[in-house]
């Protein structure tokens, strides 16, 4: 039925924008000047004819579902049910007026779902007629502009000068949005747990908290030692600490040896047969750690007479590590470049050896520029992933050797999230808390990261 | 004196060969990594393009299937196939007993009874002839038919019986056992057994959740692109606008499942699973992606272009619209189809907004539930069968050939349609 509306809608949109255009050539013909070119006055019936139409859908969107609740229920208001009885009811008759409930029918609700029926064929019909004369009305007033003649091309230019306003703003309202899904959950889940317990506590078993009843209440004291989430803190950096011990020595070095001493043909085969590292996706490094990386180094060390786990904090931050290098070697490649000439110039002149020119000049004179291409690669590295899920352990464990397992706030994520999700469970609600953690620490290092390059950046432009 | 000078310049000539050396084999070892990594995956997927089939012979026994003198189509479409399918097994050995009879049947895929009825429903002449049928090994024996089955280790151990393998083996050198293409892979839906599972229904949901992911991420990015290069004002606004799609760009993926999970399904009730929501949280994901990469080849149309239209009495949005956009599509799309490329082979979100359920069924549009062709290499990775290791192999195969396809595609149309302005 909607689809039909807005077929409809789209196709008068078309003919106003064609009677639009006739009008101005009618104009014209009557030795008028126009006050722009013919198919603005198209452009401007149609607009005219799309904004009330989508105004309008948008209201019922948002409002029609609240009203025909409202209306259902206020039958049934002083009968002393309960909200959430209340909200079951409705929800029962609503999936029984679609054919899709299998419970036991009442005649509560089989009265409530024909009343549901008939109010939305009420919804429809009355949408469909306020959106055509809603139309029709904004279309003839638009004609009438345009039959004497008045501007149409500013308002058109200023509609899409709007537009593409409004579609700038999508960056800010996705970072809105994540803001808002990851704060209510969180203040939730702190609300439980106090926010010392998080930050301080040493022990993280969110499995505990899922073997509580759930007509139970909630009972604060029993989540003491459960939520502490240093262990999962601490495997997170040390994962990513691994991770940089492999990515910074093998980035850094290809980076300056493509920037200083690769030749044009060289580079020109090696840089993007490196970037291809960057482009391959995060759960096939996972799968490579976790059949081919686990299993080797659990071998490795077991013929060294070392007890290594089978998924080792080494495995996945090597990998991890590998994944990085192409970021890391791109961007100081990039920075060491952008290094002026003159530099150079000027230590050969001295007598100084290339490598010598490059470790007293070159690179104190890109630091910030390394330094800022490090940064984004630590936050890629606490950010990742799959390669955890798949490489790593997921049982929370304190540990600095790298040969045990351990966990990262992001495998936490999935392994408390995967499946079905109760929401207002504390246990989904650490997975948010974790996020916002995620969210607030990734955030601070990009931001000071690309504070510094783009420093970096001006300082020699 | 002199002796020591040369001995120093010596040291310094030696310590420039290090490091240059350090460089070189920093170089050498990433693309190593990246040698063992491609060998590794294509070694052990190459086999899963093969499946292996029992070539078993087949009586179709009247009187077995329940069937009268003149059965309709009908009659053979609800005949009882069990028994004659069991009964051919079965013959595989005259002398076994009932738990080798058992075990003769388990050599093969339960979906034998269904090949043994479509033969005959392919000729329906067949009854009361035998005919030799081409059946699926089970997954174990079309592992140990490839050779990546370790035959030696204790029975107990392994899930072929010594009693299995004896008679495979007898088939083996009968020439009665087959290796061919392997087309169900890429026509079944995903499977709890593994020689029937298939990456098809994995492949039409990531198809979707790209399509819903390119319909809303391009018009937005590329209309944000736009404002922000052409009409913006510069002041804290924009610079604020511009910070957030700089951070948006590095904020982890998992992050936005958490978007999709705590937004579109618990305040929008869209439906669990499906690609439409999937596809919603790449676009969020590509969206920095693409803007960025509009805005660069929006600032390489030179000036000159827009002075031009300027002074032939275009307006500013006729300038843009008619003149910068078009010479900066080029790029925009060569970007696009990047950030798609990159929205393709992520996992983590989608395994949030839970497209990581078990689906049996190939998805028919963008609100059916479906898995993805990264989640579907997870899902596999963490099965314990041996069968699926392959599986995994073949599909990030699949997956790459994709990858490279798109980025190939990127390439050309880059070098193809963009103008050099010098």
């Amino acid at each position: 039925m909607n689809l039909i509306l807005f077929t409809f809608i789209v196709l008068l949109g078309f003919t106003s924008y064609y009677f639009g255009r006739k009008k101005a050539y009618t104009i014209q013909s009557t030795k008028k000047r126009l006050t722009a070119l013919p198919q603005f006055y198209g452009y401007y019936l149609a607009i005219w004819c799309a904004i009330p139409a989508f105004i309008i859908f948008s209201l019922w969107a948002i409002f029609e579902p609240t009203i025909v609740k409202l209306l259902i229920l206020s039958d049934y208001s002083n009968q002393g049910y309960l909200d959430d009885e209340l909200n079951l009811l409705y929800e029962k008759s609503k999936a029984l007026s679609r054919g899709q409930f299998t419970g036991e029918i009442t005649p509560f609700i089989e009265a409530s779902a024909e009343k549901y029926l008939s109010l939305r064929s009420i919804a429809q019909s009355s949408k469909v007629v306020i959106v055509l004369s809603a139309i029709i009305a904004s279309v003839a007033y638009a004609y009438k502009r345009i039959s004497s003649n008045s501007r149409t091309r500013e308002p058109v230019e200023k509609f899409l000068n709007a537009v593409l306003f409004t579609a700038s703003l999508a960056a800010i309202l996705t970072t809105v949005g994540i803001v808002f899904s990851l704060i209510f959950q969180t203040i939730d889940f702190f609300k439980v747990i106090p926010l010392f317990d998080f930050v301080f506590g040493t022990h993280w078993y969110p499995a505990k908290a899922f073997v509580r009843d759930s007509s139970e209440a909630l009972d604060p004291t029993m989540y003491s030692d459960t939520f502490g989430a240093v262990p999962i803190f601490a495997g997170t950096f040390f994962i990513a600490f691994i991770a940089m011990c492999v990515a910074i020595p093998i980035g850094l070095m290809s980076g300056i040896y493509l920037a200083e001493y690769a030749s044009t043909k060289v580079r020109q085969y090696a840089k993007p047969l490196i970037e291809i590292l960057a482009g391959i996706p995060t759960v096939v490094y996972g799968f490579f750690a976790a059949l081919t990386v686990g299993p080797f180094l659990k071998e490795l060390g077991t013929s060294m007479g070392l007890e290594v786990s089978a998924e080792s904090a080494l495995a996945a931050g090597g990998v991890m590590g590998i994944m990085i290098i192409p970021f890391i070697s791109s961007l100081s490649d990039d920075v060491i470049t952008s290094v002026p000439q003159s530099l150079r110039d000027g230590s050969y002149a001295m007598g100084a050896t290339k490598s010598e020119t490059i470790k007293r000049v070159i690179f104190p004179a890109a630091l910030p520029g390394i330094v800022g291409s490090i940064l984004l690669g630590v936050s890629r590295a606490i950010g990742e992933t799959m390669i955890v899920v798949m490489a790593s352990g997921l049982a929370a464990n304190l540990t600095l050797n790298p040969l045990e397992s351990t966990s990262t706030i992001t495998a936490q994520i999935v392994v408390i999230l995967i499946g079905d999700q109760a929401f207002g469970d504390p246990k989904t609600q650490a997975a948010f808390a974790l996020g916002m953690s995620l969210f607030l620490v990734t955030l601070c290092l990009n931001i000071v990261a690309l504070r510094v390059v783009k420093k970096y950046r001006e300082k020699y432009e | 004196m002199n002796k020591n000078k040369e001995q120093l310049l010596n040291k310094r000539y030696k310590a420039e060969q290090r490091f240059r050396l350090y460089g070189l084999s920093a170089i050498f070892m990433a693309l190593l990594f990246l040698t063992i990594f491609i060998f590794k995956i294509f070694s052990t997927g190459y086999s899963a393009f093969q499946k292996t089939w029992l070539i078993v012979q087949v009586t179709f026994d009247a009187e077995l299937m329940m069937l009268d003198q003149n059965p309709s189509k009908e009659d053979l479409q609800d005949a009882d196939y069990y028994d004659i399918a069991l009964k051919s097994m079965a013959d595989l050995d005259p002398n076994a007993n009932e738990d080798q009879e058992n075990e003769l049947k388990r050599m093969v895929s339960y979906f034998f009874e269904k090949e043994i009825k479509n033969e005959l429903l392919n000729d329906p002449n067949l009854i009361g002839k035998t005919k030799e049928v081409y059946l699926t090994a089970s997954d174990d024996l079309d592992q140990v038919f490839k050779g990546n089955y370790p035959r030696d280790l204790p029975e107990d151990q392994r899930r072929v019986s010594d009693y299995q393998l004896k008679i495979f083996d007898q088939l083996v050198a009968n020439g009665k056992v087959e290796s061919k293409f392997n087309i169900s892979f890429f026509t079944n839906a995903d499977s709890r057994e593994a020689e029937l599972a298939g990456i098809a229904s994995s492949f039409m949901g990531s198809i979707f959740s790209i399509l819903v992911c390119l319909m809303i991420a391009f018009p937005v990015a590329v209309l944000a692109a736009i404002y922000l290069e052409e009409f913006a004002p510069k002041n804290r606004f924009t610079d604020f606008i511009e910070v957030n799609i700089n951070n948006l760009a590095a904020v982890p993926s998992i992050v936005f499942g958490l978007l999709g999970l705590g937004v579109l399904l618990a305040i929008f009730h869209l439906p669990r699973s499906t690609p439409l929501v999937g596809g919603i949280t790449l676009s969020l994901m590509t969206l920095p992606t693409i803007i960025i990469a509009a805005r660069a080849s929006l600032k390489a149309v030179p000036p000159s272009i827009r002075e031009a239209a300027l002074a032939m009495g275009a307006s500013r949005m006729q300038t843009t619209m008619h003149h910068t956009v078009p010479l900066s599509m080029p790029g925009t799309l060569s970007g696009t189809i990047i950030g798609l490329a990159q929205a393709l082979g992520e996992t983590a979100p989608l395994i949030l907004i839970g497209m990581v359920a078990f689906v049996n069924t190939i998805p028919g549009s963008p609100m059916d539930p479906a898995a993805s062709l990264p989640v579907q290499i997870y899902i596999w990775a963490e099965s314990a069968e041996r069968g699926f290791v392959e599986k995994v192999s073949a599909c990030i195969m699949v997956l790459l050939g994709f990858l490279i396809i798109m980025n190939l595609f990127a390439q050309i149309i880059r070098h193809k349609f963009e103008k050099k302005w010098s």
